[in-house]
């Protein structure tokens, strides 16, 4: 729309008026990655390794300037191999977590519409007992692509629930569990062991499983997707990240660091709200998307 | 973090300094530098820090060094201070109209805690005698009205709602006109998360807001937001005019620079924080306590007391 344009275009304005490569220039992109949520250290970082690559390549033009960061970004963003969620073959389970209102639970109704398409036999838990209606929203999406639910009692043990998903995938030999989990923010204790405990019984009960976790980061966040997803990684074993809200005007670029830091891939973005608003990460079109040079 | 960082890197520009005399320009540019840089990591939006540095440096060049500080601690002080004023010095609360029913309508980004919220307010409310009603407008969302419902039910407050099939400007009309029959004096709107850029339901806002007649309309903002708050604040508050802001997620380990950025875009105050997901989790708004935890500090003043 006409308004997202007015918040995205400037960045590339400005930097469309450079006539050579300056300290201005610089910052000028310095600034677009601050205010895209890379956060100081990885900004500067970044900013480092493209002035050494300027100086190694020579290059002089002031638009290669900006390809030379995209692809900077788009190298790290690269470097973790992207496996698939799923294995063929094998009975597979995915745990979904994350803080609280991030979109697990919308993109385990997208993800379960997107393997019933190719054919998957899908089941999902209802993980997250704890809150309001959150049984209940995850059931609305089970129903929209007609996939079993298992599910108990609002408050009941999460822990319970997951044990029984696994039961009933196994009795349905079905490809592909994906198991809920209640938005806990990184810095409460008490849920971490919570989740570390729905990790283990999934481990003993599943043993034949492929395992994925996935962690699903809000675009909006700033600076504490970071810890978010260091802390959680603590607490299981992190396989990629789903990042939500991409619709909206914040750039997301927190998950570069991330990635960097962390050696979490990027495996899916979420852009809406609507069961096929779920697209696979692509690293080149979210670099260009940082300066707006292309429009998704 | 350690909790005094900026601090401790201040008092480290500052080694050579005397603390004696006055603060330099060049002394301050360096010290304000750390600033930046902190208010940066906290969230700040990048627009907001330039121009709060701005402001800091001219009222900091050629202050005196005080002779119970150091020009570290200094340069803190006058930061902190610009930092609480800026956030809205005293906390302000929620008004009520003097007769009639009062109209709070919560609105908000996708899952930044409108509905549970309004639980909280509808609880906060309720405890200070008054008789208040929730109104479910949210039919987009997945079992959003179930929620609302439960979270009623939890505080003792009524849900009115039409269901999924009505359009939420409808149900907002209808349940002021349940109120106003049942004699409740407050109506709380939840209404459904939406992008900023989306017109059509920036627009349903505007329909609920000139039918309803708010007397408060809140924006409800995560903490956890980075760089896009501004952007955020800016289009709900061109759009609607709100009146005041809601922080949830406070209880996070975030530093929350979030808050400074909608105050310093809106300039309209920040009246509560959401302190977890249980209902009663909702404290009035501290902004010395937000400029401390922004600049990743304990409580300045005692710091700088010590010193
Ligand atoms: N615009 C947009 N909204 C989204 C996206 N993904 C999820 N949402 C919305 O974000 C809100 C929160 O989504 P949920 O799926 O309930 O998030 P959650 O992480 O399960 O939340 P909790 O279980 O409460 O922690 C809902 O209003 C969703 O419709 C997205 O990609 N874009
Ligand atoms: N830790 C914490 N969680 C909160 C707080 N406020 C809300 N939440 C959680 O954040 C998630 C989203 O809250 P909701 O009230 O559903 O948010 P919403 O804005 O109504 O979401 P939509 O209607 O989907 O746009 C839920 O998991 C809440 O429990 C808070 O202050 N602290
Ligand atoms: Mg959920
Ligand atoms: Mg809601």
């Amino acid at each position: 729309t006409k308004t997202r344009d007015n918040f995205l275009g400037a960045v590339d304005d400005v930097l469309r008026g450079f006539k050579k490569i300056d300290e201005e220039l610089y910052e000028e992109l310095e600034e677009a990655l601050i205010m895209a949520d890379f956060g100081v250290d990885t900004t500067l970082n970044m900013m480092e390794r493209l002035r050494a690559l300027v100086k190694e390549r020579k290059i002089t033009e002031p638009s290669e300037l900006k390809n030379t960061l995209q692809e900077i970004i788009t190298d790290i963003l690269t470097a973790q191999e992207n496996t698939p969620l799923i294995v063929e073959g094998k009975p597979n389970v995915i745990l979904v977590i994350g803080v609280n209102g991030v979109g697990k639970t919308t993109t385990i109704g997208k993800l379960a519409h997107q393997f019933k398409e190719q054919n998957k036999n899908v089941v999902l838990a209802a993980a997250d007992t704890f809150r309001a209606a959150a049984i209940e929203q995850l059931q609305i999406w089970a129903d929209r692509s007609q996939t079993p639910l298992i599910k108990h009692e609002e408050g009941s043990d999460p822990a319970a629930v997951v044990f029984d998903g696994i039961k009933a995938a196994k009795a349905r030999k079905s490809d592909v569990l994906i198991c809920d989990t209640a938005g806990r923010l990184q810095n409460k204790t008490n849920l971490m062991k919570e989740l570390e405990k729905m990790g283990r019984i999934i481990e003993r009960e599943y043993p034949e499983a492929h395992k994925e976790v996935l962690i699903v980061l809000d675009a909006t966040t700033g600076q504490n997707a970071l810890s978010q997803v260091k802390v959680f990684k603590e607490v299981a074993k992190v396989d990629g990240i789903v990042l939500t809200k991409l619709d909206g005007t914040a750039k997301g670029g927190a998950v570069v660091g991330i990635c960097e830091s962390l050696k979490v891939p990027v495996k899916y973005i979420g852009v809406g709200e609507k069961i096929d608003d779920l697209q696979p990460f692509d690293p080149e079109a979210f670099a260009a998307a940082l300066f707006n040079t292309e429009k998704k | 973090m350690p909790f005094d960082q900026l601090s401790t890197k201040l008092q480290e520009v500052f080694k050579q300094l005397k603390s004696k005399g006055k603060l330099t320009e060049k002394d301050v540019k360096v010290a304000l530098r750390e600033v930046k840089l902190a208010l940066l990591e906290a969230d700040v939006n990048f627009k907001v820090v330039k121009q709060f540095i701005k402001t800091i440096e001219e009222r900091a060049v050629g202050t005196d060094v005080l002779e119970s500080l150091t020009p570290g601690q200094q340069v803190i002080k006058i930061v902190n201070d610009e930092l609480v004023s800026l956030m809205g010095g005293a906390q302000s609360k929620i008004t009520f109209a003097s007769k009639g029913i009062t109209p709070i309508m919560m609105v908000g980004l996708q899952g930044a805690g409108k509905t549970t919220t309004s639980g909280k307010l509808a609880a906060l409310i309720k405890s200070q005698g008054k008789r208040p009603l929730l109104v479910g407008c949210d039919v987009y969302r997945p079992a959003a009205i179930e929620q609302l419902t439960k979270v009623g039910k939890q505080v003792n407050v009524p849900v009115f709602s039409l269901g999924t099939d009505h359009n939420p400007v409808d149900i907002a009309k209808a349940g002021m006109e349940y109120a106003r029959e049942n004699n409740y004096d407050v109506v709380l709107i939840d209404t459904a998360g939406r992008l900023h850029i989306d017109e059509v339901l920036m627009d349903e806002l505007k329909f609920i807001k000139s039918d309803v007649k708010p007397r408060e309309i809140l924006l409800v903002v995560d903490a956890m937001t980075g760089q896009d708050a501004v952007n955020v604040a800016e289009a709900f508050n061109e759009a609607l005019g709100i009146d005041g802001i809601i922080m949830t997620k406070l209880d996070s380990d975030n530093r929350g620079g979030a808050a400074l950025s909608v105050k310093a875009v809106t300039n309209k105050p920040i009246k509560y924080a959401g302190m977890g997901e249980k209902l009663s989790d909702l404290e009035p708004f501290h902004p010395e306590r937000m400029a401390s935890r922004i600049l990743g500090m304990g409580d300045v003043l005692t710091l700088i007391e010590k010193a």
